[in-house]
């Protein structure tokens, strides 16, 4: 007969295990890719110029990085791509809560936002270009329209679906339509506007990455557009590469935020 | 003279398919203090009277008076409990409670120790920094009416506030708010289905008919039954008989629809 304790120590035990299986398992799977995309580039199986191999990519990065111009892109891309969705996830909760405070102006625009929903964004790039010159500016204004209007129809409809007894409640007590949304309507729609920012920074990335394929001189982007002119897919590659990193960075941030805001929202 | 009237009040629920009749010609009224009890099947338009009275909706046909004023107008306060408690799971308990003052922008701190007090009336001491999720539904429901009580309202509306507890917490929420109102002298109105609860409690039942929504019958609650708390009114040897009695009105009712 084991005690209390012991039971409770073996669950743990059964439960260490399976964390060190599955992480076993992740770091397998990139350590085997790595390692076949350098043997199969070594050995020809695929073509090195066109798909470079896991060690050019080092070396370029580390040459790129050491010499300062990486880093000048990476930090561009960056912070065009922090404030397209700063602005974007803002400006939807913004737009959200003006559909739902005039609910005639929520009727008036209805089709308007199911025509821009339904568009694909990145094909308004040109026009943006055109209007806010080839800059910083389009590129974060790309990064903004590709969140802002799914940002604003989720959020709007999490407001619409917020039980209304708790309106009720208020309007028992004589609250204005404002103080409904201010006491019960956001504060109830806080976990769908939580899970919305992990959507946007996607979809930020999307806008500006397409926004400098457009126009820019400088970032990520850019870098790949530029190898791909110029034949050095080692180049692009590189930029895959940091690409990918700092969108699982920024994704893993915004889930930080997330925990943060559910623990401290009381 | 009466409290509150309800003067040949009809209201319809309209959609683009037609319109509903929720209630047809309700005419009753309450002296202050007392306490009545509407009694039907569900969907007899029981609630929509609630939302009238408390001023979240607008009837479309009649007059509802409040001390001779109308309704909209009346600055009285008007307390609304429904049958989920309704708490406001992101504010702590104290917060849910004083939500009332703080929509009136009324300042907060004397009032604190009032809710703090009130709280541990209806036997819930130490709880005012917990949040709503670790209550049970008893307690949740008791937090609900001292949230109603806070604001010192002149009419009480209970709708079905009992109906979604286990039956010793409701019995027991009975017998609680029976004593408060009573202490606090409040008018009420209780809406239900259940006949007992209506008997135990209130001074004057009316019964309802269903589509639309009309008031079928009143029954007088006899007084010896009305000095008991609820749960000893229902031991009342004049209980019973009226049991029998609301029961035989709300099914002969019943029969007519078949």
């Amino acid at each position: 007969m084991k005690s209390d304790q012991q039971l409770f120590d073996s669950y743990l035990k059964e439960r260490k295990k399976e964390k060190k299986i599955v992480l076993i398992w992740q770091f397998f799977i990139l350590i085997m890719f790595f390692a076949l995309w350098e043997i199969a580039s070594r050995l020809y199986w695929i073509d090195p110029l066109l798909f470079s191999s896991p060690s050019r990519i080092f070396t370029s990065l580390i040459g790129r990085f050491a010499n300062g111009s990486m880093f000048s892109h990476l930090s561009v891309t960056l912070f065009e791509t922090i404030l397209g969705f700063i602005i974007g996830t803002l400006g939807g909760i913004l737009l959200a809560t003006l559909l739902w405070s005039f609910t005639r102006f929520s009727k008036i625009m209805d089709p308007y936002i199911v025509v821009l929903n339904a568009m694909p964004k990145v094909a308004l790039g040109p026009i943006i270009i055109v209007a806010l010159g080839p800059g910083y500016l389009s590129i974060i204004a790309m990064g903004f329209l590709v969140s802002v209007i799914i940002t604003t129809i989720n959020i709007f409809s999490a407001y619409n679906e917020v039980d209304p007894n708790y309106s009720k409640v208020l309007k028992s007590f004589g609250a204005t339509r404002w103080q409904c949304f201010k006491e019960a309507v956001f504060p109830a729609t806080m976990p769908t506007m939580i899970s919305t920012l992990k959507v946007n920074v996607g979809l930020s990335w999307v806008g500006v990455i397409v926004g400098e394929y457009l126009v820019s001189k400088q970032g990520l982007g850019y870098l790949i557009i530029y190898g791909f002119q110029v034949f050095d897919f080692t180049l692009v590659m590189s930029s895959l590469v940091l690409i990918a990193i700092l969108a699982a960075i920024m994704y893993k941030v915004v889930e930080g935020i997330e925990r943060w805001l559910i623990k401290h929202a009381h | 003279m009466s409290f509150l009237t309800l003067d040949h009040v009809s209201h319809h629920y309209f959609s683009k398919d037609g319109y509903t009749k929720a209630l047809h010609d309700i005419s009753f009224s309450l002296k202050e203090g007392e306490f009545v009890s509407l009694l039907g099947p569900s969907g007899c338009g029981k609630s929509t009277i609630l939302s009238i009275i408390a001023g979240i909706m607008k009837q479309t046909q009649g007059k509802v008076l409040l001390e001779n004023k109308d309704i909209q107008e009346s600055a009285l306060a008007i307390g609304y409990m429904l049958q989920q408690d309704y708490l406001f799971p992101w504010k702590n308990i104290i917060d849910n409670v004083l939500l009332g003052p703080k929509i009136h922008n009324k300042p907060t701190v004397e009032l604190k120790e009032t809710a703090i007090q009130l709280l541990q009336e209806v036997g819930l001491k130490g709880v005012q920094d917990q949040y709503p999720t670790s209550l049970s539904g008893g307690m949740r429901q008791r937090v609900a009416l001292v949230r109603t009580l806070i604001y010192d309202p002149k009419i009480l509306l209970l709708d079905e506030p009992f109906s979604a507890l286990d039956y010793q917490t409701k019995l027991k929420l009975e017998d609680l708010v029976g004593k408060l109102l009573k202490n606090y002298h409040k008018t009420a109105i209780l809406v239900t289905h259940d006949i007992g609860e209506a008997i135990a409690m209130s001074d004057r039942i009316l019964v309802m008919n269903a589509n639309p929504g009309s008031i079928a019958k009143v029954f007088e609650v006899p007084i010896e039954i009305r000095q008991n708390p609820p749960l000893d009114a229902r031991k009342h040897p004049k209980y019973q008989p009226l049991f029998d009695k609301i029961w035989e009105e709300l099914d002969s009712r019943e029969g007519d629809k078949k």
